[in-house]
Formats: structure tokens, sequence, C-alpha cells
């Protein structure tokens, strides 16, 4: 982490203010890098304003380790197959068919030679990780994650003479008219102008602006956790909302997980995810039980835990499991709270042990005897609960037992800017001129409901490129 | 093994939970996939955990949980000091290893004692029938000193290597298990980076093979060494062909290569580390393991240089500094740097034993 650290002195401030460049970007995640890579590519004179220092830079994107990306076999490390049709169909499932088909589609065909591009600029890719063999087929990780992904980037970036400035927060998108002049952003605690031909706004998402959530959501949200970075508070999205700019999405629309209780506020990231819940019982803090831990498999459900933890009351759950379930699930960072009886493992979580006594021993009785198999749906369901558990109903019964505490987790918020195939950003009165988006800041558009692994990165490096391509040929 | 660990080993324990729910880096080395499957921490498990990591730092660069980050990890950093507190751990007495890994002033200090008395030795001990530098230091003399100096300190070693291996309940050994074991540390597969674009060691986040080609160059010039050694002595011993040997001979075939690449790759290697950031290292045992580089890399030096000296009167002098350098190397190799060789060789071993069992 040397190269960019000079770009920090006041000296080069002055130069950045003193230029008009071709294309700012603003952010410094996986789209705001892909977009100014591409227009630097076009010989455009790039400037990247990300908001985080140099040691946290990359926004979510640093929390990423894989990319969706459709293929006719032969595209390592991905195996198999994964046509148009099969992505496009996985798409329309999760989403229930909220998708813009249009911009899927587009998305979809542009993933084809994603893998191909990032390995042309440093990108080392890595077979499946140990627990994820299901998505082999159609999700190439990257060696050592999103933020090794990011750093080889940058260093492409900087071979390309791309400039980036940290810790410059942008602020306001300086409008006249349609048209697009340069941003007002924070640097060393100053407001500066820095002017510019044309802009890609890729600046991720607001769900790390809690007061934001909170007018979406009520009070709750105060309890919620942000499992990425602190700096995606929509600061750019909001100014461009207040200035006309067309939206997709309602701001009560997230991707929300239940982690662990104990993890941060901010950053949490992938390690304080709870796997444990399809082998246990899920109890809110009077001990009851409230939706169907073993509904469906655990990747088709994870993603709905986080609101059902979220509507209840004081925002947290407590997953249960016996010894039987230890080693069935990868661990939180955190170890567990464990106890030799229910009793004594309900007074330590906060949790009436007489309750909790009640609700283990009523589930218990309700299970049957069976085949149990973590890796399907083995039909060993509960018999004669008002509230059943349709999969891997086992009793829990066999000391020690253990306990993780959870709460809602909120990976992104949906609301964005709408922008069309092209990625350019729709004002009142049509596209602005010389404004672009990608990544998560424009992600609603395309899906506004559900999530699939790995879209993320498939819509911010397709959109990036685009918009870099654009923003460099409108300029040049 | 004792159930207490360390603070050392305590922090490394937290830092590996967090890696367990990451698995991110599972592609950059072997400690990843040997933590992956360890079910509790213990000190044991983190010992050989420590001598799989050779601290070529992908991990650290690719971390989002890095400082400023409040998990803090810092993968090199913590291993790195949970496998020196190993070593004196493994090896006895404890205290020398302590000793010769928080001072660099220790090695150069035990050497300068050893040189004077050789020095001394020369002055009143030299055999004025003897030939080449025997007539300085009697071939009897020089068995005298090296072989006890040479074999103990060895014998410590390995019999610290055999604690190490029962703390990791190494399982007997198999010859394909020690034939892929020393492919893999032949070719330093650890310093590869996953995929053959190395270490992140001197150059912050971009991978270079800087450090494999300077450590291969060390390596193979120390074996060659070795080996010019061990001829030499078949030479006397077998052969009665004692030294001085000519440029055409096994000994100076082996050695002057050999030499020429162990000083080539110690000084790489030292410049590497006055590069790289001494935070993703054990701090306290910076100094150690730059002087036992430097030893190295003086052993070499002279050692070439007493070769060109050949004739001339700077023989003993040059000859009192090599044997010096010699001697303190093998005196001190249970406790310093050097047992990371056959601590690293068990623990890759043993990471093949559990792969095939696992299998």
């Amino acid at each position: 982490m040397t190269a960019d650290k000079s770009s920090l002195a006041p000296v080069c401030v002055r130069r950045v203010c003193d230029k008009v460049w071709d294309v700012i970007v603003v952010g410094g995640g996986n789209a705001a890098i892909c977009a100014a890579m591409q227009a630097a590519e076009s010989k455009a004179d790039v400037l990247i304003l990300e908001s985080a220092p140099i040691t946290m830079r990359g926004g979510n994107s640093r929390h990423t380790r894989n990319i969706r990306c459709m293929h006719d076999g032969e595209n390592p490390p991905l195996t198999g197959q994964y046509s148009e049709a099969e992505f496009l169909q996985d798409l329309l499932q999760v989403s229930d068919g909220n998708t813009d088909r249009e911009l899927a589609v587009s998305v979809i065909r542009r993933s084809a030679d994603c893998l191909q591009w990032m390995k042309q600029r440093g990108v080392l890719f890595q077979p499946a990780l140990s627990g994820t063999l299901s998505l082999q087929r159609t999700n190439a990780f990257f060696l050592g994650g999103g933020k090794a992904l990011l750093n080889t980037y940058f260093q492409t970036a900087n071979r390309f003479g791309i400039s980036v400035l940290y810790e410059a927060e942008v602020c306001h998108i300086r409008l006249s008219d349609n048209s697009f002049t340069g941003v007002e952003a924070m640097i060393g605690g100053k407001s500066v102008i820095i002017k510019g031909r044309s802009a890609v706004l890729a600046s991720g998402g607001f769900q790390a602006d809690l007061d934001w959530l909170e007018k979406a959501w009520g009070p709750p949200a105060r309890n919620f956790l942000v499992r990425g970075t602190p700096q995606n508070r929509g600061k750019v999205l909001r100014d461009m909302m207040n200035q006309g700019a067309v939206t997709i999405g309602d701001a009560s629309q997230c991707h929300a997980v239940a982690i662990d209780g104990r993890a941060p506020k901010f950053d949490g990231g992938i390690v304080t995810r709870i796997d444990c819940i399809p082998f246990s019982i899920t109890v809110n803090q009077y001990a009851e039980r409230f939706y169907d831990e073993g509904e469906d498999l655990w990747p088709k459900r994870y993603a709905i835990w986080g609101r059902l933890v979220a509507v209840q009351p004081g925002q947290q759950a407590f997953a249960i499991i016996d010894s039987k379930s230890f080693g069935l699930f990868v661990p939180s960072a955190f170890p567990p709270i464990e106890a030799d009886n229910i009793q004594t493992l309900a007074e330590q979580i906060g949790l009436s042990g007489e309750k909790l006594t009640r609700t283990v021993q009523e589930f218990n009785a309700a299970c049957r005897s069976g085949p149990f198999d973590p890796n399907a749906l083995d039909g060993l369901a509960t018999v004669g609960l008002g509230l059943p558990k349709s999969n891997w109903a086992r009793p829990i019964n066999e000391p020690p037992f253990r306990a993780y505490m959870l709460r809602p987790g909120v990976t992104f918020t949906y609301l964005g800017l709408q922008v069309d195939r092209l990625a350019r950003v729709q004002g009142q009165a049509g596209p602005y001129e010389n404004i672009w988006a990608a990544g998560e800041i424009m992600a609603g558009s395309v899906l506004r409901q559900g999530y699939l692994a790995g879209f993320g990165m498939t819509i911010g490096t397709v959109f990036g490129r685009i918009a870099g391509e654009e923003a460099a040929r409108h300029v040049l | 093994m004792c159930s207490e660990l360390t603070s050392a080993q305590s922090e490394a324990a937290r830092q590996m939970r967090i890696c367990n729910a990451c698995r991110y880096c599972e592609g950059y080395c072997n400690v990843f996939p040997a933590a992956f499957s360890i079910d509790k921490f213990d000190a044991g498990e983190l010992s050989y955990l420590a001598n799989l990591c050779h601290n070529c730092r992908g991990c650290h660069y690719a971390c989002q949980f890095a400082e400023p980050h409040e998990f803090a990890l810092n993968i090199p950093a913590s291993l790195a000091q949970v496998r020196n507190e190993s070593w004196a751990r493994f090896v006895r007495p404890s205290r020398l290893t302590e000793f010769f890994q928080k001072s660099a002033v220790s090695i150069c200090l035990a050497m300068v004692i050893l040189l004077a008395s050789l020095l001394l030795l020369i002055e009143f001990g030299g055999n004025p029938c003897g030939e080449g530098f025997y007539a300085y230091l009697s071939h009897e003399m020089m068995v005298a000193i090296f072989l006890p100096a040479f074999l103990l300190p060895l014998l410590a070693a390995c019999i610290g290597v055999r604690r190490f291996w029962h703390a990791m309940q190494g399982r007997s050994l198999a010859f394909p298990d020690l034939l892929k074991a020393a492919k893999d540390a032949g070719a330093m597969r650890g310093l590869s980076g996953g995929q053959g674009q190395g270490c992140q060691y001197e150059s912050g986040d971009r991978a270079t093979n800087h450090r494999r080609i300077a450590h291969h160059a060390a390596m193979y010039g120390f074996l060659l060494c070795l080996a010019s050694t061990i001829s030499g002595t078949i030479l006397h011993y077998v052969f009665s062909l004692p030294a001085p040997y000519g440029l055409f001979s096994l000994p100076k075939l082996f050695g002057v290569p050999g030499g020429i690449l162990l000083l080539a790759g110690t000084i790489w290697l030292a410049w590497l580390k006055l590069k790289s950031d001494r935070s993703l290292a054990d701090a306290e045992s910076w100094g150690g393991e730059m002087a036992f580089i430097l030893l190295l890399a003086f052993i070499s030096a002279s050692g070439l240089a007493l070769f060109a000296a050949t004739g001339s009167a700077w023989v003993p002098f040059l000859l009192a500094l090599h044997l010096g350098g010699v001697l303190t190397f093998f005196l001190s190799l249970p406790f310093t740097k050097m047992v990371h060789g056959l601590f690293r060789l068990a623990a890759i071993l043993r990471f093949l034993q559990r792969r095939l069992s696992e299998h």
C-alpha cells in the first residue's frame, strides 16, 4: 500500500482542482474501478474519488468473493456450462419476477466475457471455496476474495495512469441544465470543487445511513447491523434524488440476513453469518419459535431470516442447537454460548429458562425418527406442532447445547438511480447528457427484490465497463 | 499437549477462528485448508499451522478484516510469533532460542568470542608439517572441534523436531509422503502465492517472485556447500585425499558455485527483509533473523575469499574468520532461524498425512 499515498498531499489536491477531468468516477469499489479502467483504456484522463481511506478502500466489494457469469464451458475456473436462459431463470426465480428483463438479459450476455476481461487486468481466480461447491459452475471465485481483486485493479489503474484521491467524499453533483459540470467534495476537512466533462456515479447504496433506514423501517432500524462498509451513506444518491434524478425501488427494500448479534455495527462481513438455523430451533426473546426453520434448503432461505428477525421484539432471536449438529455448518467468528442444560443456556442468553425448556420439550415431543440428511430436503418434519419444522427436525436433547444470538444484518439496499441499457442516469427530461452510473447505486434498475450470489459483482463489472466506455466516448 | 495457551497462541486462535468463518484465502497456501479441518485450536495445532506459514503475506493484503478493521487480523505476524515460540518450546534449552531470537547482538558476540579463541589456537596449535590450511590448524584439531560442534547441535534440533512431531500427533513416516514433502519444500511451493505469482513481501500488495528466487539461491547454495564438505570428508577418509583440492575437484565444484549462490541469495534476502513491512512479521525476532541471514552471507563470503587467497599470507586470518563463522553457525543452529527448515518440512509432512487420511 505505497503507490497512492502521495495522492493525499495538499499539492495534489490543488493539481486535481486546477484542471478539467475527462471522467470523474465517484466511488472506489468494483464498479468504480472497472469504469475507470475502461475509460482510461480509451485514453481518457480519469480521476477516482474514494471516500474511504486507502486501507479501507473498495466499499462493499471488499467483502465479495465471486462473480456470476454465463458461459458455454471452457471458462476456468468455472465448470460445466451456464446458459443465458438458465441464468435468467435463476434471476426471475429469486426476484419473484421483479426484474427488468431487458437490462437483465443485457447484463447476462455481457457477463460472458467478464472473466477474460478481468484476467487481462491481472485478476487471479481460485476453485470454489470449501463448502461452496454448489457454486463452482456459475460463480468464479477471486483468489483471496474481493479485497485482493481490488488491490489488483488499483495496481492496474495505477499503471493506466488513473489518479485516485482517497478520503475524498463527494457531497454534491454539479449540474447545469441537463449536464454534469463537476463535483463538490470534502477533502481534508475542506469543501473543494473538481471540474469534469463526464461522471460515473458508483458510490454504492445507502445502507450505512441509519437515519435513512429508520425513516423507511421505523425505530427497529436502530438495531440493524450493517454488514458492509460504513461509507455507503448514499450521499450522492440523495443529492441526485434532490436534483430530480429518476429513482427505482423504495427505501424499505433491502437485502438482510440473520447474523451474529455480537457482530460490529459495520463491516462485519461474511464471518458474522450464522448458518445453523436449519439444524436449530430459533426463538425470539420470549423463547417462542416464530418461523419454520427447515422450510427449504439454506441457500434458498438464508436471505429471508434478516427480515424475520427484524420484525421480532428487540430485533433479536436465538438459534439453539445440540451437539448432534456441531460441525454441520461453517462456524461464525464468535464462539457460541454453551451450556450442559437448556435452563442454564437460557439464563446465559437472558431468556426465561422455564419457557425455553417448555419450547424445547414441545418441539422434541413433535420430532419423529427417520433418516436425517443435512444436504438435502430430508422430509424429517415435526408432527402436530402449530408451527412445524419441515425438514431436519431432530430433537434438541444431546448436551452440550449451544446458542447464537441473531440480529438482522443489512447487506445492501435496492433504492437507486434508474439507468438505461447504456448505464445513463435518467433525469426528469430524459437521460442526463454526461452522467452514467454503475454498481449498487443502480442495481435496483436490474432487480428490485431478492438476490443471486455473485450477481452484484456481475452488475458492477458489466455496468462499470459500459459506463466507463460511454463516458470516455462522450468526451473524446 | 499443555492446554494453557500463551498469549501469542490465544491471539492466533482468535484470528484463526475468524479465518475459519471466512475461508477466502484458501487458495494461497496450505495454512488455510489445514485450519479449516481443525475443530479446536490447541497449542499443538497452532504450532502446526504456524510452521506451515511461510510469511508470504498474500492473506494479509487480501484480508478485509485487517487493521484498521476492529477484528485487527494480522495472520502473518501472529503466526510468526507462534512459530518462533514453538521453536523455543520444542528445542531445549528454550532460553537459548529466546536469547538468539531476541538479540542479533548475541550471535555477533558468540562469534567474536569464537573467533578470538580460534585465532589463539592457530597461533599456538599450528602444525608446520601440514599442507594448505592444515598448516595453521591441524586436521585432528579441526575434527575435534567441529565434529561435536556439528553433531551435538544437530541432535538437539532433531530432538526438538521430534517433540514437535508428537505435538502434531504425527504418524510414522511413509516414503511417498517424504518425497512429496521434499518436492514441495524443494520448489518452495509455500512462497508461490498459490498460483506462482509469488509473495507480497517487499512491494506492498504487489506480488513478486523475488523472495522465492532469493530463497532458492540461498537454500541450494547452502546445500551445495554442505555437499562440498561431505565430498571433502569422503575424499579425505575413503580415498585418503586430504585438502587442498584443485578447482576441478568435487569439493570445489560444489563449494564455489554453492558459496556464490549462498552469498547472492542471503544478501538478496537481507535486502528484501529491509524493504519489507516489519509489522507483518514477529518484530521481536527481526534482529535475530537478520543476524542469521548475515551470518550465512559472512560464511559464504569468507569461504570464497579463502579460496581466492590460496597460497597468500591472508590464509590464516581468513581461515580463522571463516571457521569462526562456521562454528558459530553450527553451535547456534538449534536456536536460530536455521531450524525453520526442519520444522517446516515436518509441518508439510503432517499436512500431507492429514490430507491423505481425510480423503
